[in-house]
């Protein structure tokens, strides 16, 4: 364990960013979060990157979209009320097929809200937060080591599938320090042949665009864009399964949920209740398949989110009738705590 | 074996900091660490807490929400987390800062004056590393090398020159 | 013998704009500095949304579009991404520029954002269809202020070029109009020297160039540029409001 250092899971994120090639971040300060801003300010200038504290989110995410359509590895970070202002960048990006990496270190809302951890903002990540069909890939680290891990990962599936994909964290994760291995599984970034790099007036303009007047024509992008979609549910689906050989009752948690549930499942265990996990890594794309096979063996499944229950939903969704779905939760920046967690694989969660 | 340690005090006691120095001496002897702060607008003046685990397996959740060891360096902390120690569990509270005993009586309670002591021995900001020796005694005994490792990595290159003293702070509270 | 020659940098298609519209001129100045300067083949334009947003289509550099007064932010990005290979301007409207995209033109300029930015001001929102905008005069009669702009319900119009120029940051601030062919020569001075400066280094350069928008403000293009100077230049003196490396020469 020797290589391994202490770092805060924001701070992860970003030298895990720098470390996959990201030299451009564009940010506006907001807690849980500004230590990725405050990380890149002071490592961007020493190593010929760009940290730029933009005017608003609105721009950070629009200054993004530039640098991406240069082909640049390009990032930015925010918290909820601050994805909620970028979110009309990033239906343009997906609507440009931009690849970039937007990091939500979650808070409670709605609104202003507070700034303890929360995951209400799932809806928005993987339903679309901005407007028009599109998708993100969403994926929620549950360690520091995740945050650095996926961080890399999340860079080379936006560059594969030239879309945004988005960590979705929560201040839990962010403020956490764990001993984490920066020994990285880094890939160059593939050629970018449609980024608008300026022609050398060798070859047709390339252009970002995500306006498409021809009703016919956006409708075929759209199938395109979902055909995309499609392979990525089919190939990029990652999950965490925890004690399930023999579990009659499935606890469905990610991120910080699926940290706290683990206690509850390792003292339900010793009293030998059979419960076990199944972890989301990617919440688009939702592990359906997993969950509904599950499905067929388990009595019950409780979701144990830090919201009113919105992944309950894709969960119901896969469960398909075939087995109870309960929700076990805490809204506003309160986590469950083990206990609670315990109580509702012993005697129920809310139907 | 899994010790959860829960750190409380005001702000600018360096609650945060005697937390990452725990941590880090766990990372240097290979256990599995987790350092959680309480965040927000508390780090201006307000009550401030870490929680702190040092296990030999992967730790799950890293709140500590009923700690095995609680550090108290001021009345509203120990108001607030006295209860929820685990029965059997230690309590440490700075006496020169909290006017009361500790109630509990199913834990280990150990009151000392920290910053009294830290006044006395010309190092006012270092109380938190006077109780936090104590609890390393407690823990597993005053092991200079891994301490000098983690106080490397917790002090940045530009106060190095803090090492030292940290050292001796440490050595004090053990001592008690 | 050739008279006439459609720039390099200017693509062989039919452009939408209507009849009389100035937006034509404007592009074409924006094309013959980009010729004349060599830099086609490193320039990135970046389109606003408004009656210019397909002008990725008529430029034959790489060009993107961006979302709605965002121009400025994108371009940032795009620079930032290669300060010293790419030329990048963008090219926006009086309702990008001035409205909804007000911050983002004021910090670029406030950072000297080594970009050039064109600004159409035609005080009206073309593309949807004739309503109020920023730049609209007291009294002027629009979709959305059909009595004439009342500056007491709906405030003043803004000064773009008198704002930005009050600020430390930009290297260029400008003044131009395209209603006669002095003035247009004029213009197409301002541009190029618009995107010398970023060639140069020396930073955020705008050139705000007043135009007509005869479907919308209800008039024959030959009135419309007389109204230009009826109207709109009284409002908006043409000049040159900030040039710095002018005036530091000055000052030594």
């Amino acid at each position: 364990m020797a290589d391994k250092v202490l770092m805060k899971g924001n701070e992860a994120i970003a030298e895990a960013a720098i470390l996959a090639g990201c030299r451009h971040y564009f940010g506006y300060p907001i807690t849980p979060q500004t230590e990725i801003a405050a990380y890149m300010a002071k490592r961007m200038p020493k190593i010929g990157g760009t940290f730029l504290q933009a005017e608003s989110e609105i721009a950070a995410i629009n200054m993004v979209y530039g640098a991406a359509s240069v082909g640049m590895r390009v990032m930015t970070s925010s918290s909820s009320p601050g994805v909620s202002l970028k979110s009309e960048g990033i239906s343009y990006m997906a609507g440009s097929d931009l690849p970039g990496l937007i990091v939500n270190v979650q808070r409670g809302g709605p609104g202003l809200g507070g700034i303890q951890p929360s995951q209400s903002d799932y809806f928005q990540a993987t339903k679309g937060g901005g407007h028009g069909d599109y998708h993100l890939i969403v994926i929620a680290p549950d360690s520091v080591q995740e945050m650095a891990d996926y961080t890399v990962k999340a860079f080379d599936l936006a560059d594969k599938y030239r879309m945004p994909v988005m960590i979705l964290a929560d201040g839990t994760m962010g403020q956490m320090m764990e001993p984490v291995s920066l020994d990285l599984d880094i890939k160059p970034a593939p050629e970018k042949p449609w980024a608008t790099t300026g022609t050398g007036c060798e070859r047709k303009h390339n252009i970002i665009n995500s306006l498409s007047l021809v009703p016919e024509e956006l409708e075929k992008l759209n199938f395109e864009r979902f055909e995309k979609y499609a392979y990525i549910q089919q190939n990029e689906v990652m999950y965490e399964e925890y004690m399930m050989e023999d579990a009659e009752t499935v606890i469905v948690a990610f991120g910080i949920a699926a940290r706290v549930s683990k206690n509850a499942i390792t003292a339900a265990r010793k009293e030998g209740i059979k419960v076990g996990l199944i972890r989301p890594i990617t919440l688009w794309p939702f592990p359906t398949e997993v969950i509904s096979k599950a499905a067929d063996k388990a009595k019950r499944f409780i979701s144990v989110e830090l919201s009113m229950g919105q992944m309950i939903e894709d969960v119901k969704l896969a469960v398909n009738g075939k087995a109870d779905v309960e929700l076990c939760n805490r809204a506003g920046g309160m986590i469950p705590s083990p206990e609670q967690v315990l109580e509702a694989i012993k005697n129920g969660g809310a139907k | 074996m899994t010790k959860q340690i829960l750190i409380a005090g005001f702000g600018g006691q360096g609650i945060l900091f005697a937390g990452k120095f725990l941590a880090y001496k766990g990372l240097t002897e290979d256990k599995q660490v987790s350092w959680l702060p309480s965040y927000g607008p508390e780090m201006r003046g307000g009550t401030a807490s870490c929680s702190v685990i040092l296990s030999d397996e992967p730790v799950g959740s890293p709140i500590v929400s009923n700690p095995d060891v609680l550090i108290a360096m001021n009345i509203p902390s120990l108001d607030k987390y006295e209860d929820s120690v685990v029965p059997g569990g230690v309590i440490i509270a700075d006496s020169a800062l909290i006017d009361r005993h500790v109630k509990r009586t199913d834990v280990t309670a150990i009151e000392i004056p920290a910053t009294t002591l830290a006044s006395e021995n010309n190092m006012p900001t270092l109380a938190n590393m006077i109780i936090t020796g104590k609890l390393l005694e407690i823990l597993d005994g005053f092991n200079e090398e891994s301490i000098r490792a983690a106080l490397g990595k917790v002090i940045s290159a530009k106060h190095a020159d803090m090492l030292e003293i940290n050292l001796k702070a440490l050595e004090i509270g053990s001592k008690l | 013998m050739v008279v006439f020659d459609k720039p390099k940098s200017l693509l062989d298609v039919s452009m939408h704009y209507c009849p009389g519209c100035t937006h034509g001129i404007v592009h074409r100045l924006v094309a013959e500095a980009i010729d004349e300067l060599g830099i086609e083949g490193r320039t990135v334009g970046i389109a606003p949304v408004g009656c210019s947003v397909m002008a990725y289509n008529y430029f034959a550099c790489d060009m993107i579009e961006a979302a709605h007064g965002r121009a400025p932010a994108v371009a940032t990005g795009v620079k930032r991404s290669n300060p010293d290979g790419l030329v990048v301007f963008t090219y926006q409207g009086d309702g990008d520029l001035a409205s909804i995209g007000m911050a983002e033109t004021v910090h670029a300029a406030a950072r000297n954002e080594n970009i050039t930015i064109i600004f159409i001001n035609n005080a009206i929102y073309g593309m949807t269809g004739g309503q109020m905008a920023p730049t609209s005069l007291p009294g002027q009669v629009t979709q959305t202020s059909p009595y004439g702009r009342d500056v007491k319900a709906c405030g003043f119009p803004v000064r773009v070029s008198e704002m930005l120029a009050t600020l430390d940051g930009p290297e260029y601030i400008t003044r131009v109009a395209v209603n006669n062919v002095k003035n247009v020569k004029e213009a197409g001075k301002a541009i190029k020297k618009a995107f010398q400066n970023q060639i140069d280094g020396k930073g955020f350069s705008l050139v705000e160039v007043i135009s007509s928008c005869p479907t919308n403000w209800g008039m024959t293009p030959q009135k419309a540029l007389q109204w230009i100077d009826e109207k709109m230049i009284p409002y908006y003196p043409l000049g040159v409001y900030k040039d710095r490396s002018a005036e530091s020469k000055e000052d030594k």
